[in-house]
C-alpha cells in the first residue's frame, strides 16, 4: 500500500478565542502570540487513517505540505507519528491561494511522487472550513472519492470506507486508487513516539519549487486565485448574560428554574 | 459568461418529500433571483422524484428539472456528479446552491472543479451585489472565530448554504411553474463506488433538529453517565440531547447527537448548555437558537457571551435543583 496524506499547517484552532486577532487592513489573521501553529487537526487524523493501514498491511505513508514559513517541528508532526516521507512545496509563489490553487499545486506534486493506493485528506482545514481541496484533487487526478470517511479498510484492491452521514453512516466501496477524506470520527490520533521523534529529527523533508512540478505560476497561489475574498471580519457578540445567583450552586438552579418559568420559556 | 443567467437549487428529496434543506435554498435562492430579475430553477434528482416537482414551484421555484432513473435513488458522487454537470452546462445558471450537507460537502467541491469554477462552503449569508451584480458569499471562517466575504468571477457562482440559514416561503400551492424532463443518460459502469450498507443509528425520544427545546452537554460532563443525568432534565422538558464534540470523540455518547461545525446544527427556542466552554465550532452549530441557557464552573467561559441566562457553578449541583425546582413548578 502505497498512501500520500495532505496536511496543512493552521494557526491552533485550541487557541482561546480571545486570542483570536484580525488585521482588518490587510485582511487577513494575526498569528496569536505564544501560540505556535499545528497539523490541522483532521489532517492528522488523515494520517492515522493511513498509519492504521500500514499497521494492517504494510506499505508506505508520504505526507506533503504546502505553505510557507512551514515549522519544521509541526510539519514533521506526521513523521514522528510513523510516516515514512515528507514533501513540502514551500514557495512564496505557492502563498495566499485558494482552493482551486491549492488543489492544482498539490495535483501536480501527487503526480511527481507518482505510485499510490489512497490520498487521504482531513475533511476540511481548521482555518478556511471549505473542504475542497480533497474532493478537487480526485476531480483534476481523475480518481473516485469518498468524503467523510470514519473508517477505513482495505482488501483485495478495494476500500470499504464507513462514510459519515447525519444519522449513522454508509459502508461505501471503493476501487483503488481513490481519494479519501476523513472525519474526527475516525478517533484520536497517535501520539508520536520517543523513536518516531528521533527519526522526524533525523528526516530531512524534500523541498519541492513551481518549477520541480514544472506547473505554471499562474495556476498557483495568489494567481491561481478563483475567489476574491472582500472582507474578513469577527461577528460583534452582544454579551448580555444574565446570571443568576442564589444562597448556593443548588440554590442558583433553582433560581435558574424559576427564572426560565417566569419568562416563560420553560 | 454573459451567458449564464439565473439561479438554481440542489432540490433534495428524502423520505418522499421535499427535504427541509430544499425549502430553505428555494427561499434565499427565491431573493437572489428577484433581485437579478431572473428566474429560478430547482434541480430534483432521483428516483419516482416528478411527483414532487409542484411542490418545490410552490415554495418558490419558477423552473423544475427534474431528472428522474432508477439509477438515482440513493446518492452517489458520481452518478450525481454526472447529472449535475449535464443540468449546468445546458442550462447555463449564474449561481448554483446546494445544502452545506452531506450531499452538498460531497458534491459543490467536485462539481466545481469540473465545471472549471469555484464554490464557496457554507455560507450563511447571500446577497446579490446592488452595483456588480455578484454574488456576495458570507461564510464563517476560522471554526467561527471569524467571517469572510467571498466572490467569484468564474461561471456559475457556486455556493452551499448552511442548513437553517435560508428561510422557506410559505407554500402557495397556486404558484405556476414549468417542469422540464431531462435524460440522465447514465452510464451505470461510470459510477465507481458502491454503498454495500447504510447503517442508522437511533436515538430514541425527540430528534435534535426537530427538538424545541435542547439539553446539550460538553467536555465538562465527564463521562457517559453524567449524560444520563442530562437524559432525565431532557425527559421532563420533552426535549432532545445533544453533545459538543468531546463528549462524542470520547465515545461517552454517539457520534449522531454531536453539534457544532461538524456535527448538527440545531436553532431550538431553548438550548441548554450544560459544562460547554462555547468554542466557536461548537457554537456554529447552536448559535441560531433563540435563547441560550449556560450551566458552567468558570465565570469566563465563552458561553456566557452567548447565553441569555446563566448559573455559575458545578453542573453536578445546579441540575438536580434546576430540575427538581422545574419538575414542581410544571408539575
Amino acid at each position: 500500500m502505497n498512501m500520500i496524506v495532505c496536511v496543512k499547517q493552521v494557526i491552533d484552532p485550541e487557541a482561546p478565542p480571545a486570542s483570536f486577532k484580525i488585521d482588518t487592513a490587510s485582511n487577513s489573521v494575526v498569528p496569536p502570540a505564544g501560540v505556535p501553529p499545528v497539523i490541522s487537526p483532521f489532517d492528522e487524523q488523515a494520517v492515522e487513517a493511513a498509519l492504521r493501514l500500514k499497521d494492517a498491511m504494510g506499505g508506505t505513508i508520504t505526507a506533503v505540505s504546502l505553505g510557507t514559513g512551514l515549522l519544521r517541528d509541526v510539519v514533521k508532526k506526521p513523521l514522528s507519528m510513523g510516516a515514512d516521507e515528507l514533501v513540502l512545496l514551500e514557495d512564496s509563489a505557492f502563498d495566499g491561494g485558494d482552493s482551486w490553487s491549492t488543489a492544482a499545486a498539490l495535483a501536480a506534486a501527487i503526480k511527481k511522487i507518482g505510485e499510490y493506493d489512497i490520498i487521504f485528506c482531513g475533511r476540511q482545514a481548521a482555518d478556511w472550513d471549505s473542504g475542497q481541496v480533497g474532493s478537487g484533487l480526485a476531480e483534476i487526478l481523475g480518481l473516485p472519492s469518498v468524503t467523510l470517511a470514519k473508517k477505513v479498510e482495505v482488501t483485495d484492491g478495494k476500500a470499504t470506507v464507513e462514510r459519515v452521514i447525519p444519522d449513522g453512516y454508509e459502508v461505501v466501496e471503493v476501487s483503488l486508487p481513490a481519494l479519501i477524506t476523513v472525519s474526527n470520527e475516525l478517533g484520536e490520533p497517535r501520539y508520536a513516539t520517543i523513536k518516531g521523534i528521533m527519526a522526524a529529527k533525523r528526516k530531512e523533508p524534500v523541498v519541492w519549487t513551481p518549477a520541480d512540478l514544472g506547473i505554471d505560476t499562474s495556476q498557483i497561489g495568489v494567481a491561481g486565485r478563483r475567489t476574491k475574498m472582500l472582507r474578513l471580519f469577527q461577528p460583534v457578540r452582544e454579551g448580555t448574560c444574565e446570571i443568576i445567583e442564589g444562597e448556593d450552586e443548588a440554590d442558583a438552579g433553582a433560581n435558574l428554574a424559576k427564572k426560565l418559568s417566569e419568562a416563560k420559556l420553560l | 459568461m454573459a451567458d449564464n443567467k439565473g439561479v438554481m437549487i440542489l432540490a433534495e428529496v428524502g423520505d418522499g418529500k421535499l427535504a427541509a434543506i430544499a425549502t430553505e435554498l428555494l427561499g434565499a435562492g427565491r431573493k437572489l433571483a428577484d433581485d437579478l430579475g431572473e428566474e429560478l430553477s430547482a434541480v430534483m434528482i432521483g428516483s419516482g422524484v416528478g411527483a414532487l416537482a409542484q411542490e418545490a414551484i410552490a415554495f418558490g421555484a419558477d423552473k423544475v428539472y427534474v431528472v428522474d432513473d432508477a439509477l438515482l435513488k440513493d446518492y452517489r458522487t458520481d452518478s450525481y456528479m454526472a447529472v449535475m454537470e449535464k443540468v449546468a452546462k445546458e442550462v447555463m445558471p449564474r449561481v448554483l446552491l446546494m445544502g452545506q450537507n452531506s450531499i452538498g460537502r460531497d458534491l459543490a467541491p467536485r462539481l466545481a472543479f469540473r465545471l472549471d469554477t469555484t464554490a464557496t462552503m457554507d455560507c450563511v449569508e447571500l446577497a446579490i451585489d446592488p452595483d456588480s451584480k455578484m454574488l456576495l458569499q458570507t461564510k464563517p471562517v476560522y471554526g467561527g472565530n471569524a467571517r469572510a466575504i467571498f466572490t467569484s468571477e468564474s461561471m456559475p457562482q457556486m455556493a452551499t448554504l448552511r442548513v437553517k440559514a435560508g428561510e422557506p416561503l410559505a407554500r402557495d400551492d397556486s404558484r405556476k411553474g414549468e417542469v422540464v424532463n431531462i435524460d440522465a443518460g447514465l452510464d451505470a459502469s461510470a459510477i465507481r463506488t458502491e454503498v454495500k450498507d447504510t447503517v442508522l443509528e437511533e436515538i430514541e425520544g425527540i430528534k435534535l433538529e426537530d427538538a424545541s427545546v435542547v439539553v446539550s452537554g460538553g467536555r465538562g460532563i465527564g463521562g457517559p453517565e453524567g449524560f444520563k443525568d442530562l437524559e432525565e432534565l431532557a425527559k421532563l422538558l420533552k426535549a432532545a440531547v445533544g453533545a459538543s464534540r468531546p463528549p462524542c470523540d470520547n465515545g461517552w455518547v454517539p457520534d449522531t447527537i454531536q453539534v457544532g461545525l461538524t456535527g448538527k446544527i440545531v436553532s431550538p427556542d431553548v438550548y441548554i448548555a450544560v459544562a460547554i466552554s462555547g468554542s466557536s465550532q461548537h457554537l456554529a452549530g447552536c448559535s441560531g437558537s433563540k435563547n441560550i441557557i449556560a450551566i458552567n464552573r468558570d465565570a469566563e467561559a465563552n458561553i456566557f457571551k452567548e447565553a441569555a441566562y446563566g448559573v455559575v457553578g458545578d453542573w453536578k449541583k445546579v441540575v438536580p435543583a434546576f430540575r427538581d425546582k422545574l419538575k414542581e413548578l410544571l408539575g
